[in-house]
């Protein structure tokens, strides 16, 4: 039986050093697969996947990739994500993907898309700009017209198109897939003892680089592991984690913040993959279903600016829901959106008393040192409070 | 725009004094007392939108008036009064990597809205009319946080199609969605779209556009009538806060015949004209005089622009059609402008210049604040110098935050770019010259 252990012993290293090569290597066992791969936030990897073809997270170098080319290309003050997968294109590690598309969730990962473009002529680069009016009744129209254009390009990448029924098979496949990771979540929010952040991020960052067919097994047997434990809870704050929705920390310092003390109950590590609250529907328009889907039923985001309500009562309400006692922001160096965020949530928490700290990562980073002690002032105050 | 030719009209090295100046200072000085009167005397709703393809014809349709947060923190910054403003929204959790514009008007828009050029009044709308930026639909989400003025998200889809051009289906989108701000304003003014009016307005702007068209090829002559960045910047705040009225008309029929006599006269903006470049990215405002004189130094005169079409794009023969005017200012957003178009119709969009402008050079003036402009621009002088030969500078400061601007390094490093661009000129000539012998 797969357990947790046996599936960190097995992945850990790897998304530690060059998360891509398990796609690379899956693609060496399944050579007549072709591979797209999707930039964050949010990608509809239910369409590539009801094309014949496997969605993959290209969501940064890991902590280990060295950036010699990229950085001439983009400045300094641009976050180590766009450089990063600019710099694996650059030397040839993305060679194994067919496609790659961009979403419209920030000036540098749009002009990155164009970078792209320009560098990899034989690669399909595509670009979804995803609507940022929630509240027009014709909102739904343009993104199920946006998608239909995204799916005549993999049809013209694969040369067949794609049925309706397809669609709905893959829709219900991946339903199931982000019910499995819901649940997962809501371990960690109701027994976060039973199940460690690291380990919760490995599940589903595996997730993101393999076909669900494949991911969904170990889930089930991972979650078999998981209701079986029976840990005591230790003397811990609980945090929710915001701000981690594009570029990803590095694994260490994730575990260093818990090891600092912290029960992490809810963060927004990969969020896109994971982005519904509930079930894709699979009766009637395939596409106008996930169009609905990201209007009505996605999570909040730092990408996505909803004038129903203000960004920062989500979180307010996650912490309130969750029964966090604080809030961590943990946000990209020079991620533009998280770090804005940041201004409205700061405010919000405070008037609302709910203590948090501000930290910023990079995803190449080796010094945890400093992360560690402002965590652990921070939580030392909260305990002794 | 204004201000920054204000400052310079006292040199002879870097400035002229024409009527297009003095127009321009007249009507915008207008338009800031109306802001003013808006702010101080509830004289008029305000409402809040950015510069990149706006859809200023349809609040000028209802009389309202449109105050964009940009110009705002531009102004600040050229009277190098941003600082403290960008400070105080740092102390409130804006990072030092987040774009100054938005700080600078946030600091100022919780501090009391008072600058030296105007009283900034508190929105009645806030329109946020999505045109390539994401840092806009921030911008606004924050604003509308620190007021109750209503918030619309006008998605303007980018342009993402290989073609550059937008679908029938995004036309109809922000159609819709214009539609929708119509009846919002009706809803504020209490009054019901004159449709003839906004014909009439609509018509205005594509006389205005055209106008602006023409004066900005005339810098195709040498030498070049005036300098298409330095000096086109004083012609952009007519163009945003006046487009489709009489005055801002007037103003351009003023600005093209100067510019056509200065044609005539074979006069232009410096003693000698020597070098021909283009420009790409947002002027260093704190510094704009002392940028202008590093160049102008040099007898570098810029041609052409591409921050000159941040608010539309016009020289490529794009006009507003009153007979279709929802469409013709959904095209505009969608298409004629330089912020909603990808990262590659930059790269053409320079490219023609550089031919059709006979331009000698690119600068890319890159800035921290401005990812949108700037993220990517060393792939950008990748493609001018190894594809196409061109001689490339790339210098980094910013564009409102004074913090960010090293005179001495980017004075160093134009000089060389210049030095050697003279030297390149002088083989060029003696090997031309060593041809015909
Ligand atoms: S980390 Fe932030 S700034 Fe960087 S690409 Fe992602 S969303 Fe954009
Ligand atoms: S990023 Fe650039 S275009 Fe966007 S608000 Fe800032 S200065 Fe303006």
């Amino acid at each position: 039986m797969t357990t947790v252990e046996s599936i960190l012993s097995r992945y850990r290293e790897p998304l530690e050093n060059f998360p891509l090569e398990l796609a690379a290597d899956w693609k060496k066992r399944h050579a007549d697969k072709k591979l797209v791969g999707c930039y964050p936030v949010y990608h509809p990897v239910d369409l590539i996947h009801a094309a014949g073809m496997v969605p993959v997270g290209v969501i940064g170098g890991g902590n280990r990739l060295e950036i010699a080319h990229a950085d001439s290309r983009f400045q300094s003050f641009v976050c180590s994500i766009v450089k990063s997968t600019l710099e694996l294109g650059l030397t040839g590690r993305l060679d194994f993907l067919d496609g790659i598309v961009f979403h419209s969730i920030c000036d540098p990962a749009r002009n990155l898309g164009s970078v792209f473009k320009r560098n990899f002529p034989k690669l399909m680069v595509d670009y979804i700009h995803f609507p940022q009016n929630m509240t027009s009744p014709y909102t739904i129209d343009y993104l199920a017209s946006e998608y239909l254009r995204l799916k005549t390009s993999y049809e013209a990448l694969t040369g067949r198109p794609i049925k309706d029924d397809d669609l709905r098979r893959s829709i219900a496949l991946f339903n199931e897939q982000r019910r499995l990771l819901r649940e997962l979540y809501a371990i960690r929010a109701e027994q976060p003892e039973n199940l460690s952040t690291v380990e919760s991020y490995v599940l589903l960052r595996i997730g993101t680089l393999m076909p669900p067919e494949e991911h969904i097994p170990i889930l089930k047997e991972a979650l078999a592991d998981i209701r079986a434990r029976k840990e005591k809870p230790k003397d811990r704050i609980k945090v929710v984690l915001e701000g981690s929705f594009c570029e990803q920390p590095p694994l260490e310092l994730i575990e260093s913040l818990e090891a600092a003390g912290c029960y992490i109950l809810d963060d927004d590590f990969l969020l896109g993959w994971r982005w519904f609250l509930e079930d894709i529907a699979t009766d009637g328009d395939p596409l106008r279903n996930l169009a609905n889907g990201y209007l009505r039923q996605s999570v909040y985001s730092g990408v996505k600016h909803d004038t129903r309500e203000p960004k920062a009562k989500h979180l307010i309400d996650k912490v309130r829901e969750t029964g966090a006692a604080a809030a961590l922001i943990l946000s990209a160096k020079f991620c533009e959106p998280a770090l804005f965020d940041y201004a409205l949530y700061k405010r919000a928490l405070e008037k609302e008393g709910i203590p948090h700290l501000f930290l910023e990562f990079e995803e190449k980073m080796w010094i945890f040192d400093k992360a560690r002690t402002e965590i652990e002032t921070f939580v030392e105050s909260m305990l002794f409070d | 725009m204004e201000p920054p030719m204000a400052q310079t009209a006292d040199t002879a090295k870097t400035s002229y004094q024409g009527q297009m100046h003095l127009l321009q200072k007249e009507i915008m000085g207008r338009y800031f007392e109306r802001v003013t009167r808006a702010a101080e005397q509830g004289d008029g709703k305000a409402v809040f939108m950015l510069i990149s393809g706006n859809p200023v014809e349809l609040v000028h349709a209802f009389d309202m008036i449109p105050v964009y947060p940009e110009i705002d923190a531009l102004q600040l910054a050229v009277k190098k009064a941003a600082l403290p403003f960008i400070q105080k929204a740092e102390e409130l959790g804006y990072s030092m990597d987040n774009c100054a514009y938005v700080k600078a008007d946030v600091g100022l828009f919780l501090g009391g809205r008072k600058t030296p050029f105007a009283t900034i009044p508190l929105p009645s709308l806030i329109l946020c009319n999505y045109v390539g930026c994401n840092v806009y639909l921030q911008w606004f989400e924050h604003l509308a946080e620190y007021c109750d003025g209503k918030i619309y998200n006008l998605d303007i889809p980018f342009m993402r199609d290989p073609s550059g051009k937008p679908s029938p289906e995004d036309i109809a989108y922000v159609v819709h969605q214009l539609e929708e701000v119509i009846a919002i304003c009706e809803e504020l003014t209490g009054k019901k779209l004159d449709w003839d009016k906004l014909k009439r307005i609509v018509a205005l702007s594509g006389e205005t556009g055209e106008l602006w068209a023409k004066i900005k090829s005339l810098t195709k002559h040498i030498p070049s009538p005036f300098d298409n960045y330095f000096d086109s910047v004083t012609m952009m705040a007519p163009l945003y806060c006046l487009r489709g009225t009489e005055d801002g008309l007037k103003f351009f029929q003023t600005a093209l015949r100067e510019m056509e006599e200065k044609v005539q006269m074979g006069s232009g903006p410096l003693p000698e004209e020597r070098f021909r470049f283009v420009i790409e990215g947002p002027p260093p405002w704190p510094y704009l005089r002392t940028f202008r004189d590093l160049f102008a130094k040099w007898g570098a005169v810029a041609v052409a622009s591409t921050y000159s079409t941040v608010g539309g794009l016009w020289e490529f023969g794009f006009k507003h059609d009153p007979n279709r005017p929802l469409e013709s200012i959904a095209e505009h957003m969608l298409q004629w402008n330089v912020t909603n178009r990808n990262f590659l119709q930059r790269y053409e969009q320079i490219r023609r210049y550089i031919q059709e402008w006979s331009a000698d050079a690119l600068v890319i003036h890159s800035v921290k604040s401005c990812r949108l402009f700037s993220a990517g621009q060393g792939d950008m002088r990748e493609y001018f110098t190894k594809e196409l030969g061109i001689p490339t500078l790339l210098i980094e400061s910013d564009l409102e935050d004074p913090r960010y601007f090293s005179e001495a390094q980017i004075k160093n490093r134009i000089d060389a770019f210049f030095e050697s661009l003279e030297h390149r000129k002088l083989t060029h000539k003696t090997q031309a010259a060593g041809a015909t012998l």
